[in-house]
């Protein structure tokens, strides 16, 4: 027998909304979880105090100063390479085999795991280069780790910038160089922040590629080689080894609210570039 | 030549540099990894890292055989979980809900997509483990609990980009099926589906990618002994796991063994991109034509 | 020797020709009108003047284009130093997204022009020549973009003024814009005249009727016919050329 077609949607429909809901639900569950647990435990000593005892009592202070400094490290050195890149690909050459292997590679580099980046940056910076676990080891790990967004999203801000402007510019008689910091840079500046900033969300919840690099120690960082951990390590570590439950909840609720900021003013700032240029 | 010009033809230079960055990084990784890995493999036998079932480090036996099973079936299982859920959630974004709701939830899965994968690994710890032990028996630490979560994980990237595949069809394709008769159902199953397709492969595929390259969520849950799992509640080990849990302390043939873990994993990672990348430049040339 | 002499000019993009052996010279102080129907290659012939088609991968000249004696085409021709002789004014206006001061003073900025009084005098000298210094005399810091249509195509004339140029390209500068700014456009020119030697590529034949003194009739990348203007609409030599000026197609 046949089923009449508009009872199929009908049946269809009920079956999509509800796997729809469900996803929903879950997603938004795993989050609410998270801060009905975490946020009681949240302070002001929590986030100003140095843990002690692993972080069985005490605040997590040096593990957001280990956060703040490891992405910080990463987007010194991804940023430039990055924004530096798009901008040779989209101003200073044409599509060629050239640009197909850059963007190829970038492609491939987004794509590999992030414990490939770890046992990567544990053999070359860590043991090879001497650096040891530290603030520099982790951050150039990370740095490659995200070059391929900041690559991505630079070439999407400055493919966005009007062909007028840069032929307006040329014609008053600019060079090539001041028709990009003059021009094209600052029209796109809100579409390469946007990748910045989503990268910073990314190196906020890494954390395969961090243990390796920057180890795990609890002191406060003093310098470039220091080794230091950062809030998802610590959480992972506090969890996995069961040190302390409620400090566990109060940094994953840090770690998810911060993540949650940080992708909201993108999502901001992506609009608004968006709205301005269509 | 001016001065002007010899400060853009240095710029040009810099930038040319930099512009190979992403592809040396690339290139220095791919070595690294090989470099380190392979020399075991060829020493000890292909065969046996690849078949081999028994991975005991200290005896010097290096079997990866379960560790490779082991993520493939996690990650299929993810996909069994997530695809369909993930693609009944495009569809009624794109073509049964309001814009107005669409507008709305889109942007929240979206966000969701940058939710730490520890975290993910968490609440599978809390809240996921306990439920299967409890309703299914074993340890709960299992294939299962590791797909469920990592099937959760790929939501938000194959929903985000298949609502993007469905959004790039003409609109002419959704009202000339309309105009015909048929209803949204049919036109989504007989016209957009099948349009959208390549784009939709991507998705899976790049979810795909995040499942096989998942490690901290899954040595959380997965129990990660290290021998073939028989059913879906036994625990397992992935690629993975495999390096993340041993490399902190490993040494010598163990360590070689655990990059060689990691020369599979990139293998397994550079077919599913160029697979990935085949699908989506198939859909661009498509759109162009 | 002044003015632009083109010879035996051919343009590639690609394996396209666009431009076929040109010949032509334009004289100092007068207004070149360049008419022909679209794709006759009267926009690719303007833009090889200043090298914009640079821009255009695959792009490439044949033949000498002598700007005051020096053949422009040849490698090594300072492009930046051409195009600041050669002001360019494009179909579509386009302010940049700044202040209607920092749009004037964008081009002698550039230039190295330092210096608050030098900027304004050059700022209110390009905004006085386009008839705009009334207009906005009191708002010089707000947006450009806010300004009408018409507005913006003098103020992106006004920007070109400010680079004192030798010669100023026009690539249909009006198509876009209703008669009263037309009319504005072309007065500014006739007063333009006395101290630019101007190149106007338009596809209104009657707009080169008004303005120009000599003009040029493009079809299919030849120049068909170029002679003063009053000859060309009353007694066109070639049969190509009366079509396209009774509108028979076009």
């Amino acid at each position: 027998m046949r089923v009449p077609p508009r009872l199929e949607q009908r049946f269809v429909k009920v079956v999509l909304w509800s796997m729809t809901a469900i996803t929903v639900f879950v997603l938004l569950f795993i989050v609410a979880y998270i801060l009905r647990r975490g946020l009681p435990v949240l302070s002001l000593s929590f986030l100003t105090e140095n843990p002690h005892e692993m972080g069985r009592t005490g605040g997590i202070f040096s593990t957001i100063v280990g956060t703040l400094a490891l992405t910080a490290m990463a987007l010194a050195v991804a940023t430039p390479l990055g924004v530096g890149t798009a901008i040779f690909l989209n101003e200073y050459t044409w599509e060629s085999r050239v640009t197909r292997i850059i963007r190829f590679g970038a492609d491939c580099l987004a794509g590999i795991p992030s414990i490939i980046f770890g046992l990567f940056g544990f053999i070359l910076f860590v043991i090879k280069m001497g650096f040891g676990w530290s603030i520099l080891s982790g951050g150039l790990t990370l740095a490659f780790m995200i070059l391929p967004t900041i690559i991505r999203t630079s070439e999407e801000a400055l493919r966005s910038v009007p062909r007028s402007y840069r032929e307006v510019s040329l014609s008053l008689g600019s060079t090539k160089w001041q028709m990009v910091t003059r021009v094209i840079l600052p029209s796109a500046l809100p579409g390469i922040v946007t990748g910045v900033i989503l990268s910073v969300g990314r190196s906020i919840g890494e954390t395969a590629a961090v243990i390796f690099t920057a180890g795990s120690a609890l002191r406060l960082p003093t310098s470039l080689f220091s080794s230091s951990r950062t809030m998802s390590v610590h959480f992972y570590i506090l969890a996995r080894e069961g040190i302390s439950m409620p400090n566990a909840y109060g940094t994953a609720a840090v770690l998810v609210l911060s993540i949650l900021l940080v992708n909201i003013v993108t999502y901001r700032l992506m609009h608004r570039f968006i709205r301005k240029y269509s | 030549m001016t001065g002007l010009d010899r400060k853009e033809n240095f710029i040009r230079a810099v930038l040319l540099l930099t512009a190979f960055s992403a592809v040396s990084v690339l290139a220095v990784i791919t070595v690294f990894i090989f470099a380190e890995g392979t020399p075991i493999m060829f020493r000890r036998g292909v065969g046996g890292f690849l078949f081999g079932l028994n991975w005991y480090p200290g005896e010097g036996r290096f079997g990866l055989l379960p560790m490779i099973v082991g993520s493939l079936e996690v990650t299929l299982g993810a996909l069994l979980i997530g695809v369909p859920f993930a693609l009944a959630c495009a569809v009624v974004l794109t073509e049964f809900s309001s814009p107005r709701l669409r507008n709305i939830l889109k942007p929240v899965i979206e966000l969701l997509a940058g939710i730490p994968s520890v975290v993910y690994g968490f609440i599978g710890v809390v809240v996921l483990v306990p439920f299967i032990r409890e309703t299914f028996g074993g340890p709960g630490f299992s294939v299962l609990a590791a797909s469920i979560v990592l099937g959760i994980m790929i939501l938000p990237t194959v929903i985000s980009i298949s609502i993007d595949a469905l959004q790039a069809l003409p609109p002419s394709y959704r009202e000339g099926a309309l105009a015909m008769g048929a209803t949204r159902w049919q036109t989504v199953r007989m016209v957009l589906l099948p349009s959208a397709r390549s784009g939709i492969v991507a998705s899976i595929i790049l979810g795909m990618g995040r499942a096989v390259g998942e490690t901290m969520a899954v040595i959380m849950i997965a129990g990660n002994a290290a021998a073939v799992p028989r059913t879906p509640l036994d625990p397992v080990r992935t690629l993975t796991s495999n390096i993340a849990l041993e490399m902190s302390y490993a040494s010598g043939e163990h360590r070689e063994a655990l990059f060689a873990t990691g020369v599979i994993l990139f293998v397994i990672i550079m077919v599913l991109n160029t697979l990935a990348n085949a699908s989506s430049s198939r859909r661009a040339r498509g759109k162009r034509g | 020797m002044t003015g632009i002499r083109v010879r035996e000019v051919s343009h590639y993009f690609g394996p396209v020709r666009v431009l076929k052996n040109i010949n032509l010279a334009v004289e100092k102080n007068e207004i070149l009108g360049v008419i022909g129907p679209a794709g006759s290659g009267k926009s690719t012939f303007l833009r090889s003047l200043n090298r914009l088609n640079d821009l255009v991968q695959g792009s490439r000249t044949e033949g000498m284009i002598e700007v005051d004696g020096r053949d422009i085409t040849r490698p090594g021709t300072s492009l930046v130093e051409l195009r600041r002789r050669l002001g360019m004014v494009f179909a579509v206006p386009v302010p940049l997204p700044r202040s209607i001061y920092e749009n004037l003073a964008f081009g002698p900025r550039l230039a190295g022009v330092r210096g608050k009084e030098k900027l304004d005098a050059l700022v209110r000298y390009g905004l006085e020549q386009t008839a705009l210094w009334i207009e906005v005399k009191d708002r010089l810091h707000q947006s450009a973009l806010k300004l009408s249509g018409g507005q913006q195509q003098r103020l992106c004339i006004a920007r070109v003024l400010t680079l004192k140029p030798d010669y100023i390209l026009l690539d249909e500068p009006t198509s876009g814009l209703d008669p009263v700014s037309t009319m504005k456009i072309e007065d500014s020119l006739r007063i333009l005249k006395k101290d630019y030697t101007i190149i106007l590529v338009t596809n209104n034949t009657k707009q080169a009727a008004r303005v120009s003194d000599r003009t040029a009739f493009f079809l299919a990348g030849e120049l068909v016919e170029i002679g003063p203007t009053e000859r060309i609409f009353t007694a066109p030599a070639d049969r190509r050329t009366e079509d396209y000026i009774s509108g028979r197609f076009g």
